[in-house]
């Protein structure tokens, strides 16, 4: 995607779910250029989740041998976007563990294409969003396995919670391979908070809030679980969760 | 302590309770038996307020106040707790953490300081051996992978660490082997045989009886209590059947 480019609509199926008016505000999209070099490891965590619109477009590149773990909490108050395109070496892992949280008139969405280019690369991409209201949270995810590249090993787990039927999840996990010795798995779900779970809960004495608050935390845990900064991504997931009850 | 009053109740519209009655005073624990679909667990369900167990005629009163003008949260708060027939599987949460954020509600609901992490741990620890039950248990996830007896157990770990005034047990009995069951019963009596505290038992069978005996008897039938006796009634249902007695 060049800087130049043209404001996408939405026939371009990269941006079919996204806010094109909050787009254009800040367009274009400025790439950032990530290297992980042979046989190091790297971490990152994004957390958007201020007043204005926001679009970021990150280009990993993990050689061989080499680990990156990117973390993101997606949940900016009008538009949230966050494409990642990351391209695996041999032996190379990639993990992305992200959480989109919004309960407002807001588009949030997360864009991957993850490219296993060369043999027995590992990429785990966990996907946990919380939608109330208005709220729409969109995830599309490419994974592509070039020829020759045996022994990948590919996982996207995609669940949305809706709150309110009001609020909309678009969720698509892809896969393009074209090598024969692979394991991809993928797997997206879409749905409420458990009514007998939360009676449960409150029989207990929580309120509804609390109730509902303690199983979005466990929904979105597995996005952060195992992150170097596990603690303060979690605690400003949990703050957000709280406002939105 | 527990009066309800010619209580009725639907579920989906269909009527479930139809003009149950019977009082529960403090100091004392009471059965209730009856066949399937007499509407025990609807009795169980409607006390604590599940969504979708509606009242539409009947009062409970509650040690003074009208239970059905509480939220679920307020009737915990109160000191009603429900032991349910099939816990609830909670993927992600922690006994230990959803316990402590239950007591500490219920103490907030009713002016009190909050236990700290300390102060908790203790009292799980010692509720959790009451019931014979490894505290490692309750750093799980909320009964997730728990077989049935242990899920009946942490019901009643959960019970000791929240102290109710008032505990109404759906069918704590079933799924149990005879040593558990035996640990159970023991359990409800340390924790509930009080001069100021009351329990409604919801059972099959009269073996729990052997270990928690009952004041009173009822035997729950198309949604009304039918019968009222003494322990020897539970006995004399075991021999003779439902349709023999009531």
């Amino acid at each position: 995607m060049s800087e130049l480019a043209p404001l996408p609509t939405r026939k371009s199926e990269a941006f079919r779910y996204s806010d094109i008016d909050a787009l254009a505000g800040v367009w274009p999209i400025a790439r950032e250029e990530l290297l992980v070099p042979t046989g190091q490891s790297t971490s990152l965590s994004v957390v958007e989740q201020g007043e204005g619109a926001v679009a970021r477009h990150l280009v990993i590149e993990v050689e061989a041998g080499a680990a990156f773990d990117l973390r993101i909490l997606n949940a900016g108050n009008v538009f949230g976007r966050i494409a990642v395109e990351a391209r695996l070496g041999e032996g190379a892992s990639f993990t992305l563990g992200a959480a989109q949280l919004g309960s407002g008139p807001q588009t949030l969405e997360i864009v991957t294409e993850v490219s296993h280019d060369a043999p027995n690369a590992v990429s785990r991409q966990v996907i946990r969003s919380v939608l109330g209201n208005q709220a729409t949270g969109t995830y599309l995810g490419k994974v592509a396995v070039a020829r020759g590249s045996d022994g990948t090993d590919a996982e996207q787990s995609v669940r949305a919670m809706l709150l309110d039927r009001t609020a909309t999840a678009n969720a698509k996990p892809e896969l393009e391979i074209y090598a024969d010795d692979v394991k991809c798995a993928h797997g997206c779900a879409v749905g409420e908070l458990d009514a007998m779970g939360l009676f449960y809960l409150q029989s207990r004495g929580l309120t509804p809030p609390e109730a509902k608050r303690l199983m979005l935390q466990a929904f979105i845990a597995e996005a952060f679980t195992g992150a170097a900064d596990e603690e303060r991504l979690t605690e400003a997931a949990l703050a957000r969760l709280e406002a939105m009850l | 302590m527990l009066t309800i009053s010619n209580l009725q109740a639907t579920v989906a519209d269909k009527p479930i309770l139809k003009g149950l009655s019977l009082t529960v005073n403090a100091g004392e624990i009471h059965a209730i038996m009856g066949p399937n679909g007499a509407g025990k667990s609807t009795l169980g369900y409607t006390l604590g307020g599940r969504p979708g167990y509606n009242v539409t005629g009947g009062s409970v009163d509650f040690d003074g106040q009208d239970l059905f003008e509480l939220e679920p949260y307020e009737r915990a708060a109160a000191g009603l707790f429900l032991g349910f027939q099939y816990p609830v599987e909670i993927p992600g949460v922690s006994f230990v953490q959803f316990l402590r954020e239950a007591a500490n509600a219920q103490r907030r609901g009713r002016g009190e300081e909050p236990l700290s992490g300390g102060e908790f741990l203790k009292l799980a620890k010692e509720k959790a051996a009451l019931l014979r039950m490894d505290m490692d248990m309750l750093k799980r996830p909320v009964n997730v992978g728990f077989s049935g007896g242990e899920k009946k157990r942490a019901e009643m770990v959960q019970m000791g660490i929240l102290d109710p005034k008032f505990a109404v047990l759906d069918e704590t009995d079933s799924g149990l082997d005879i040593d558990a069951l035996r640990i159970v019963g023991e359990g409800i009596n340390a924790i509930m045989r009080k001069p100021n505290k009351g329990v409604l038992l919801i059972t099959h069978y009269q073996r729990l009886l052997d270990y928690v005996k009952p004041d009173k008897v009822h035997v729950l039938a198309g949604g009304r209590i039918v019968k009222t006796g003494g322990p020897e009634l539970a006995l004399q249902l075991e021999e003779e059947g439902y349709e023999a007695v009531a």
